[in-house]
């Protein structure tokens, strides 16, 4: 191969990832004084955030006032069934209220109560009405304010369409990264002294998904080739409602905000079903109990005619509808004939967020490769088993900010000049990625991808099964020896050709796909999102552990990790809490 | 009663515009039809079965994000809301005319990210800005800007807008999308800045004539000429065109 050329770019801080998280790490970093280079997959202010719709969750306390930070912890730590990072649960329960109200002062703007403070919404396993929001499009404010706030600040650079496929580590530190311009196939080569993830999960991986094409879990991917551990990975979570009829729309979001404002769920015999599987909380329950309760009607044929239930809010008045549900009611209208305010919506479960990622530090988001951090989805700890809706949007701000800061810091501690990338490196990266272009009779990627979402739909499902996981693993490690000498469909040409592109990103999703099966097998228990019909229960020794999946010359190995126990207070407010813990199936 | 979901019920001729700056035609696909299909799901279609380097932008596939902009038979649309129910058997795609185009329906849009930088960001009064009391709005006055906030950057008005597609006077007009942003600051409860010099110079509001046809295309229905772009021309109007202030200034000696 001839000797690679590329432009090269320097920055102190490189943000991987332009969705919340990348954009308030960007602006706390360069608020801390490094300069900052953003490079995202998409345009500016496309990211997943976007399509966030329900709220943020916060414990302000502006419509219950009995709700509390300590409540808030207590929420989300029997959320996520008690495996959660209890020190990153305390960091975001404590600091989301003031990084809400930081964005207003940027110019967000919430739907009000009726004395004027920002409103809250009730929401799944939420105690008390807590998620600010503005209509159904709380992540279109949210990312449109910190895209706003973020090309304003001084220090901040953009780079958009561009993808990051190589980590660079210089005497064990990270020194920056390989990346190609999505337009034209040119090579970046980028020189930092820290390097923040905030690239976003995998659910590209599943057929039937809430996420984009840009869901392929890089920042994981990329993260455990330079070294750094990844935790949790089993745990992927199952959003209860995604549209299922017509067939093209099957998978897209339907907003838990649509329960919230009080939508009922029914089977095709009209019966409210959540009252068996959580009497209590009814159709507010955690997302994985309402997910798994939806799968459990659909296979026991009382589905709805598309495989799914009916989600029905026809008994609030048709102006509130269109006034709190505005890009739902338009959804139904345009992609499915459905007037909601009118009908019933059809829903089943769609793929939603991996609770699991990259491992952190709770307080920098620091993984466990100096100078790399990481933030939001990609990063793991603080939803644990299963994710509070609301609690995403929240851990964009806090941790966003906390990695940015970090970052910062650890440019100004560390005063030495960028340090040299090794070129030996790079041009093995490149050739990687360059290979499928001259590959003509190799497989297509697109297909190779639809193989890896057909596995893992099959094999790891709402409910899995310790036999069927390990013919996944078996399936997906077969998948990954013909992804070496893949193709690109068809073209060579690097413009702007999605089969290259892809090529590549199958990469990263095998690599997630393998850690989640890995770690799924070493988790004999049902615990959140991951339910296994071989071991239905909670295992007591099991919720003491986290599985850590990392990179040994012999390929990834699994390991289990004891969880740190939680100081005195912190255990009184999960005790002493209101919040219920979620019933479990246990039959 | 229905199909069952993968059974395509007919086919459609897709006609896509494929090419880069320099050339390109309208190639035709075959595509199978299934039921509630929409535009963006048969060009992707494409790109996984018959020509895996068609270039095509899109993200969330709900009307979100505001990404998968094309003219679609000649009107400008996002591909993820418009159902192929809603044409006979052929379809044309074409990319949006009013940018430079890269690739296939991939056009460069940077040009309204560089403007974007260009208008002064929300600015709160100072005593806002200092008080550790959290703010207090009225729903009424959040009601005003909630729906230019609505906007998805999908750049349609931009492309329709004939300042912008016939005349390419991008130096000189903002375009309407950048109207309804600089509404959505002007009329924010909290915001003190005045952006009329802005209006009146870089932003050019004086070179929209109405014609509505940014209103008509918007995906998030938008009123953007009624509610953004014409109250904003009154305010501008005011501030340098009143006559009586105009005769006012003329006696102090002013121009």
């Amino acid at each position: 191969m001839s000797p690679t050329s590329y432009e090269t770019v320097e920055t102190d801080v490189l943000v991987i990832g332009a969705g919340g998280a990348g954009l308030r790490a960007a602006i706390a970093a360069a608020e801390g004084g490094a300069s900052v280079l953003v490079v995202c997959k998409s345009l500016l202010g496309k990211a997943h955030t976007v399509m966030a719709e329900g709220g943020v969750a916060a414990a302000m306390h502006n419509v219950a006032y009995q709700d509390s930070w300590e409540v808030h912890f207590a929420d989300t730590m029997k959320g996520g069934k008690l495996i959660n990072d209890w020190q990153m649960a305390e960091l975001h329960a404590r600091e989301s209220p003031e990084r809400v109200l930081e964005l207003e002062r940027w110019g967000a703007v919430f739907d009000r109560t009726w004395q004027g403070r920002i409103h809250q919404r009730p929401f799944g396993a939420h105690t008390y009405p807590r998620l600010a929001h503005i209509g159904d499009r709380t992540g279109l404010e949210l990312i449109r304010t910190l895209q706003d706030r973020a090309v304003h600040t001084k220090g901040v650079d953009v780079h958009m369409e561009t993808t990051v496929f190589k980590l660079l580590k210089t005497d064990g530190k990270i020194s920056g990264a390989v990346a190609y311009r999505r337009a034209d196939g040119s090579l970046l080569l980028y020189r930092c002294r820290a390097l923040i993830l905030a690239s976003g999960g995998a659910g590209k991986m599943y057929r039937v998904t809430s996420n984009s094409w840009e869901s392929t879990g890089d920042g994981t991917a990329m993260a455990y080739d330079a070294g750094a551990e990844l935790r949790d990975m089993e745990m992927v979570q199952f959003h209860p409602t995604g549209m299922v009829w017509p067939a093209g729309v099957r998978g897209i979001l339907v907003t838990e905000g649509v329960r919230g404002e009080g939508g009922v769920l029914r089977n095709k015999e009209g019966e409210r079903f959540m009252e068996r599987y959580d009497h209590e909380r009814m159709e507010l329950s955690s997302r994985d109990v309402v997910a798994r309760a939806i799968n459990s009607e659909v296979l026991a044929g009382r589905g709805s005619p598309h495989g799914g239930a009916f989600l029905d809010i026809t008994h609030r008045k048709p102006d509130y509808i269109r006034t709190k549900l505005p890009s739902m009611y338009e959804q139904f209208l345009k992609l499915a004939n459905v007037d909601i305010t009118k009908q019933p919506m059809e829903v089943a479960p769609t793929i939603h967020y991996a609770m699991g990622g990259v491992r952190v530090d709770a307080e920098t988001g620091a993984a466990t490769v100096p100078g790399l951090y990481a933030a939001g989805e990609v990063a793991s700890g603080l939803h644990g088993a299963n994710r509070l809706g609301g609690n995403s949007l929240s851990d964009l701000l806090v941790f966003g900010k906390r990695a940015g800061d970090a970052a910062a810091e650890f440019v100004k501690a560390g005063s030495a000049p960028a340090a040299e990338v090794d070129g030996g490196e790079v041009d093995a990266a490149v050739a990687t990625l360059m290979a499928p272009l001259d590959r003509h009779g190799g497989e297509s990627p697109f297909k190779l991808m639809a193989e890896i979402q057909d596995t893992l739909s099959r094999y790891a499902p709402i409910v899995r099964e310790g036999g069927e996981l390990q013919a996944g693993l078996d399936q997906i490690l077969a998948i990954a020896e013909r992804a070496k000498t893949c193709g690109t469909g068809g073209s060579s040409t690097k413009a702007f050709n999605p089969g290259w592109h892809t090529a590549y990103d199958i990469r990263s999703m095998l690599v997630n796909a393998e850690a989640l099966f890995r770690s799924a097998i070493e988790r004999k228990e049902s615990r959140g999102a991951h339910a296994r019909s071989d071991f239905p229960k909670l295992d007591d020794e099991l919720g003491k552990v986290n599985f850590i999946a990392y990179h040994t010359d012999g390929g990834m190995k699994v390991r289990a990790e004891k969880i740190s126990e939680m100081p005195e207070y912190l255990r009184e407010a999960v005790q002493h809490s209101y919040a219920r813990y979620t019933p479990e199936e246990r039959e | 009663m229905s199909q069952p979901a993968d059974v395509a019920v007919s086919d459609l001729d897709l006609k896509i515009w494929r090419g880069d700056a320099n050339a390109g035609e309208l190639v035709s696909y075959r595509v199978p039809v299934r039921e509630g299909m929409v535009v963006l799901d048969a060009v992707l279609w494409v790109q996984a079965n018959l020509a895996a380097d068609l270039a095509v932008r899109w993200n969330c596939k709900a009307a979100k994000c505001g990404s998968c902009s094309a003219e679609i038979d000649g009107y400008p649309r996002l591909m993820c809301k418009t159902p192929i129910a809603e044409y006979g058997g052929s379809v044309t795609v074409r990319p949006m005319k009013a940018f430079p185009l890269i690739k296939d329906l991939v056009t460069d849009v940077s040009w309204n990210y560089e403007v974007n930088k260009q208008i002064p960001p929300f600015t709160a009064d100072e005593k806002d800005m200092t008080t550790s009391e959290p703010w207090r709005m009225q729903q009424k006055d959040v009601d005003r800007v909630l729906e230019f906030r609505k906007c998805i950057e999908c750049f349609l008005c931009q492309d329709v807008c004939h300042v912008l597609r016939n005349h390419d006077l991008k130096q000189q007009y903002y375009g309407p999308r950048f109207m309804v942003r600089i509404a959505s600051l002007e009329m924010h409860p909290k915001d003190v800045l005045d952006r009329r010099p802005l209006l009146k110079g870089a932003a050019g509001v004086g070179y929209c004539n109405i014609t509505k046809c940014c209103q008509e295309v918007c995906p998030e229905h938008i009123h953007i000429t009624d509610n953004a772009i014409i109250p904003l021309k009154e305010r501008m109007d005011d501030a340098y065109f009143d006559p009586i202030r105009a005769i006012a200034r003329r006696l102090k000696g002013n121009k």
